[in-house]
């Protein structure tokens, strides 16, 4: 019990560090601009605030996109279960990539202009709308929690009655705008490194947000699972491990596809920074995760999974780095590193979203009703079999 | 009447008067740096003793307009590429994509502005010429229409073979630009790109963006198409499931 405590209170004591170095570096941003905060310069004008927070951002939160379109969509009851923390883990996602584009972007107050001035032919103006009517989608999905909560009948059944459309638009957008996120960088193709460059870019996004989707999700249902003191669906998230596997063996295909095609043999096969940054990418995240993940055994051990699945996601988080920072370092011929404060409002800003997200998975149904019900209530946290759950159904 | 600027790279002295002049035209410190940034429009850069005066291309299909999300940059009729901070978001995709990596940041600025040369535009309106071209003592900035400046770039390389490297910067790069370049050397050995490509670079979004709307119509009915069936399927399976429990109750109450 003891040892409980020290760590509960050592985690508190990182969280409350990161929220003051965070708020440091907020006031520095917002009272110094963008040239005090960051190492931000005219010869790399996008950094980690974009790098990691955007694009990663965006990519880790596509498990509700596709948990979504597997239990509408497809009809796949089984993932009904996760579908409600997969579609909180995505808003909340979503709504701390608008928060890091506000410290991001160097007028925040005009966030909004893509709305009323249109430039249709440019990518980032896809991005922004796409994102924008995505969060809204996500808000609406994420609302019956809320609704059922406050016990509001009305709303619920309007939300529920938009269900199947809601859910189309929700995975028309998330294809598009994971895409085209691949897409920013088309139109650099002499400044960024060939072995990143190529015109499947927006497939390679697309893929490997789909991959990291439910990976996404099995990790914080692992996570929350220790957390709350619950059952973890085992079953549900192993074969959801399979989406993973099969979306990184098709990025496989693509990925060798392009370096036939670009002839990127000596590229990958020299001893440069950037062949030995591909390389640690493709390694950890496409061809450890899809052995791992293909391995029945290591599918059915929860840390097993857990652990093949962190690594899908580091490697996802390398691979876009690679595409943003260190695929442009050798055009630039300058390097880029963070500067502290700008490691701290990322930290900052993940820290608010698990934050976020254990706030309101206390408070709303984020976790399956049935289990729910089941608990004892003076024991206030027991840990409640799924098995037992199934039992009846079975 | 589209207007540009011919820079012959062999008769510039390197006297820094045009860095002066648009320094002055934009209320700006006149600096020793020589190095394009937020505080400088033009630089003239020393390569071992060959003065390469560089500013805003004016792309004839300028990237920077091509990506900006809200329509900062504005290609002018007259010529000059234009930027409005008042629309800008400070997203600085502009800044990443530029082939010519002109477009700079005001990174210390509180409520900062993509900063680069627009010709000035303001004075072409008024029928004048550009600051910096009037400032130039040797005639290595000339400005006029883009056909009047073409014609007399090539008439300099015909009538001085000896002096110029046969080709007009700025003719085909990016899709074309309404700055021209004239030199003795390739470009290229003057530090600018190597690998420009002759297409606008736009050219590489647009095949993809131009596919977005026929993937809203046919994803959205394919998903559709797809949650009909499998939700159809559902249902019958649920109805055969039920018809072969009542067969099987029929039979048992029949056996009985
Ligand atoms: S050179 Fe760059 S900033 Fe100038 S018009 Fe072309 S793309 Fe825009
Ligand atoms: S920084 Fe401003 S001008 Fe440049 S692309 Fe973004 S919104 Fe447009
Ligand atoms: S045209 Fe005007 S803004 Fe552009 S470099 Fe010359 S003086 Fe400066």
């Amino acid at each position: 019990m003891k040892i409980k405590n020290l760590k509960l209170t050592f985690w508190g004591a990182v969280f409350w560090i990161i929220v003051v170095l965070g708020i440091y570096s907020t006031i520095l941003r917002f009272t110094k601009g963008l040239g005090a905060a960051t190492n931000l310069s005219d010869k790399f004008p996008w950094g980690l605030w974009i790098g990691f927070d955007v694009l990663c951002g965006v990519g880790l939160a596509a498990g509700g996109f596709v948990i979504a379109a597997a239990v509408y969509i497809f009809n796949l009851e089984e993932y009904k279960s996760i579908l409600p923390s997969a579609i909180l883990t995505a808003f909340l996602g979503y709504l701390l990539v608008i928060v890091a584009l506000i410290y991001d972007l160097g007028k925040p107050w005009n966030i909004w202009h893509p709305i009323i001035m249109w430039n249709p032919e440019s990518v980032m103006f896809e991005v922004a709308w796409c994102v924008m009517l995505y969060t809204t989608v996500l808000a609406l999905e994420f609302s019956p929690m809320l609704f059922q909560k406050l016990r509001l009948e009305k709303p619920q059944k309007i939300i529920k009655s938009l269900t199947i459309p809601l859910v189309v638009a929700g995975v028309i957008l998330s294809t598009l705008h994971q895409s085209s996120l691949g897409s920013l960088y088309l139109i650099v193709p002499e400044k960024l490194h060939p072995i990143w460059y190529s015109s499947n870019l927006p497939y390679l996004f697309f893929l490997s947000a789909v991959a990291v989707g439910p990976a996404m999700v099995t990790i914080e249902s692992y996570l929350s699972s220790r957390a709350f003191r619950r059952e973890i669906e085992i079953h549900i998230l192993s074969r959801l491990a399979k989406v993973t596997a099969v979306a990184l063996m098709v990025y496989f295909v693509l990925k060798v596809e392009d370096i036939v095609n670009y002839k990127l043999f000596p590229y990958i096969f020299s001893l440069r920074y950037e062949s030995l940054m591909f390389w640690l990418e493709f390694a950890v995240g496409v061809i450890v995760p899809i052995a791992l993940l293909t391995n029945s055994k290591i599918r059915k051990s929860k840390k097993g999974l857990f652990v093949a699945q962190l690594i899908t996601v580091l490697g996802f988080i390398l691979n876009r780095l690679n595409v943003s920072i260190t695929g442009l370092e050798s055009y630039t011929q300058a390097g880029y590193f963070p500067k502290w404060t700008e490691i701290s409002v990322t930290l900052f800003i993940v820290a608010l979203g698990f934050a976020a997200f254990r706030l309101i998975a206390k408070h709303l149904p984020v976790f399956p009703p049935e289990v729910e019900e089941r608990k004892t209530i003076t024991e206030g946290f027991e840990v409640i079999s799924m098995r037992e759950v199934f039992k009846e159904q079975i | 009447m589209k207007y540009g600027i011919l820079i012959d790279i062999t008769k510039c002295i390197g006297c820094y008067a045009c860095e002066e002049a648009c320094a002055e035209r934009w209320n700006n410190p006149v600096t020793e740096t020589h190095e394009l940034s937020a505080i400088q429009n033009t630089a003239v850069e020393d390569h071992d003793g060959t003065y390469v005066p560089r500013l805003c291309m004016h792309c004839e299909k300028p990237t920077c307009a091509s990506v900006c999300p809200v329509g900062a940059f504005q290609k002018t009729k007259l010529g000059p590429v234009i930027y409005d901070p008042s629309k800008c978001l400070g997203c600085r995709y502009c800044i990443q994509a530029c082939p010519f990596d002109i477009p700079k940041y005001q990174w210390d600025k509180l409520n900062p502005k993509v900063t680069k040369c627009d010709m000035c535009y303001e004075r072409i309106k008024k029928g004048e010429i550009p600051a910096c071209v009037e400032a130039c003592p040797a005639e290595a900035r000339i400005f006029g229409t883009k056909e009047e400046l073409i014609e007399e770039a090539k008439r300099r390389i015909d009538e001085n073979p000896e002096t110029y490297y046969p080709h007009i910067f700025g003719l085909k790069e990016a899709g074309g630009t309404s700055i021209l370049y004239l030199s003795d050397r390739p470009l290229n050995k003057l530090g600018f790109k190597v690998k420009l490509p002759e297409v606008p670079l736009s050219h590489f979004t647009e095949q993809i963006m131009s596919k977005i709307p026929n993937y809203i119509f046919w994803g959205g009915t394919l998903l559709f198409g797809i949650w009909w069936i499998t939700k159809r399927r559902d249902e019958v399976q649920r109805l055969q499931k039920k018809l072969k429990e009542m067969e099987e109750n029929n039979k048992k109450e029949n056996e009985e």
